[in-house]
């Protein structure tokens, strides 16, 4: 199935006010993946999971989703596609209640009103809150909020699934539900994150971002034992390849040293 | 938090209200939105120094915000909260209309007056009735009603959305204010310059949000057109409900129930 596979080619985007936001980027993400998108902040991650479903457009460069070029044209048909989660659910959740808000996706896909109450009611039940369906989302609490925003692109039934920062503002076990169920999900998986300890549950492939450009790509486990690069690129070693600070002989901390 | 801030918010309260499960919670929006316009036509259409014909109208919001359990103490604190605006338009009447209209023995009330308290009865009736049906029926099901009733779309999406943002907004300002009052120690006041700066702040960030949520709205295929999947159905209940209350209203309306039942009295007394 070539429509799950996201390809981007010298990938350049330039804002208005000139600040440099990709400079070149190229990749492939194929079919079943699961991907972490890492890096400090300002490096790109969120300018590049915005060119994936056609909000930003290129400077220069080609995105590709499945069988598509991203065009005007196919805009429609890859934004079915890749299903977007946001940062921020309060963005995602514009509706007035939880129903309404996953029905919004697909009664603008055209479907029939039974069959959105039976899909409304499906992706609620699959991410725990299909008791929240009547409530109006500004009640939920942040880990609620994040389940609803995440029912609503799944209601679309999306081939990938866009996430940026899932596990930001989440208490320890509403994160840890979060990776349990995405853990569940078959879907071409990109996520944008700085939470290593949740890409090396959910991701075995970590692209690292720094100032606009790609600068290791390959297998999670492998990149965040390179220390070298972690710190070149802000970030630190998953704790949980940290040594622990109670049971281990005494080392100073990597970052500092 | 000031006061006037926590009031504010507590409009969400009301949305808390409409979710009971009492007879007239049930009943579909479009019915109770009838019967209130109705009420508050007719309450509006009475003449400007009526008084007396205005009261037995009180009848429709306290049977509403007793078969509905609704809380009364909270719905006429919000009243009292807004009756400043209705008090500054009549105002001005006792003052230009000086012609004696009542006696009692020596006590003169000029026409003014007699308008004013017809102005401030009219404002508690209505401003009430709205509220009330907001609480039994939920802000967002008015709106919806509204809709059905071929009040145009993009009037209904800016409402709803007004609604949904009103409180991500006040929180926003709130902390905004929150962060200036932690760091301006003894200067309570706030100067122009940062009233100016954090007022920019929060248009700037509302624009950004706005863009955001139009970037959600477009990744799940926003064309352009809202669509709401709700149910409605006008039975029974909802005839008789908007039946009876638009009869009584006209009886109320046409037939001065205290001045009757107050010859009624004095008729039996002498």
């Amino acid at each position: 199935m070539s429509h799950h596979i996201v390809e981007t080619a010298a990938l350049q985007y330039t804002y208005p006010d000139g600040t440099a936001g990709l400079k070149g980027v190229s990749l492939r993400i194929s079919h079943g993946e699961s991907v972490a998108l890492v890096g400090e902040n300002g490096a790109g991650k969120s300018t590049l999971l915005l060119h994936l479903n056609g909000y930003l457009t290129p400077t220069a460069g080609q995105v590709r989703i499945g069988d598509y070029a991203l065009t005007p044209d196919t805009l429609t048909a890859v934004r079915r596609s890749v299903g977007m989660v946001f940062q921020n659910p309060d963005d995602q959740l514009f509706m007035p209640t939880v129903f309404d808000d996953v029905a919004f996706g697909p009664l603008n896909l055209g479907l029939s009103g039974q069959e959105v109450e039976r899909r409304v009611a499906q992706v609620l039940e699959t991410v725990g809150a299909g008791h929240l369906s009547k409530r109006p989302p500004y009640k939920l609490s942040q880990g609620e909020k994040r389940s609803v925003a995440i029912a609503t692109v799944l209601a679309m039934s999306p081939d990938i699934l866009v996430m940026d920062e899932p596990t930001s503002n989440l208490d320890p076990l509403s994160r840890r539900r979060l990776i349990e169920l995405l853990k569940t999900f078959k879907h071409t998986k990109i996520i944008a994150t700085h939470d290593l300890d949740m890409a090396l549950d959910l991701c075995e492939r970590t692209i690292v971002l720094h100032q606009g450009r790609i600068t290791a790509d390959g297998l999670t486990e492998k990149l965040f034992q390179d220390e070298a690069l972690l710190r070149g690129s802000c970030l630190e070693k998953p704790l949980r390849m940290q040594q622990c600070p109670v049971c281990a002989p005494r080392k100073k901390h990597p970052v500092r040293e | 938090m000031n006061k006037l801030s926590a009031q504010f918010l507590d409009i969400g309260y009301s949305d808390t209200l409409a979710g009971g499960n009492s007879f007239l919670h049930r009943l579909d929006p479009r019915a109770k939105l009838i019967a209130t316009l109705a009420f508050i036509v007719t309450v509006v259409s009475f003449d400007k120094y009526a008084v007396s014909g205005l009261i037995p109208f009180c009848v429709f919001p306290i049977t509403l915000i007793a078969l509905g359990g609704l809380p009364a103490g909270y719905l006429l604190k919000k009243v009292l909260l807004v009756s400043p605006f209705a008090i500054l338009v009549a105002v001005f009447n006792p003052l230009i209309d000086r012609q004696v209209l009542v006696r009692f023995g020596s006590l003169a009330i000029s026409g003014g007056w007699v308008s004013f308290i017809s102005i401030f009865l009219r404002f508690v009736l209505t401003v009430t009735a709205a509220l009330v049906l907001i609480a039994l029926t939920g802000f967002n099901q008015v709106c919806l009603a509204m809709a059905k009733f071929g009040m145009p779309r993009p009037f209904v999406v800016q409402l709803l959305f007004f609604f949904r943002y009103l409180f991500v907004l006040s929180e926003e300002a709130q902390r905004m204010l929150r962060a200036r009052q932690l760091r301006s120690f003894d200067r309570r006041a706030m100067q122009w310059g940062t009233f100016v700066s954090l007022a920019g702040h929060l248009l700037v960030r509302t624009l950004d949000r706005a863009e955001r949520i139009y970037l959600a709205m477009c990744s799940r295929g926003f064309d352009g057109r809202i669509r709401i999947l709700r149910r409605m159905k006008i039975g029974l209940p909802e005839t008789v409900f908007v039946l009876g209350w638009v009869l009584v209203f006209v009886f109320m309306r046409f037939y001065n129930v205290p001045s009757h039942l107050g010859a009624l009295i004095t008729g039996r007394l002498s």
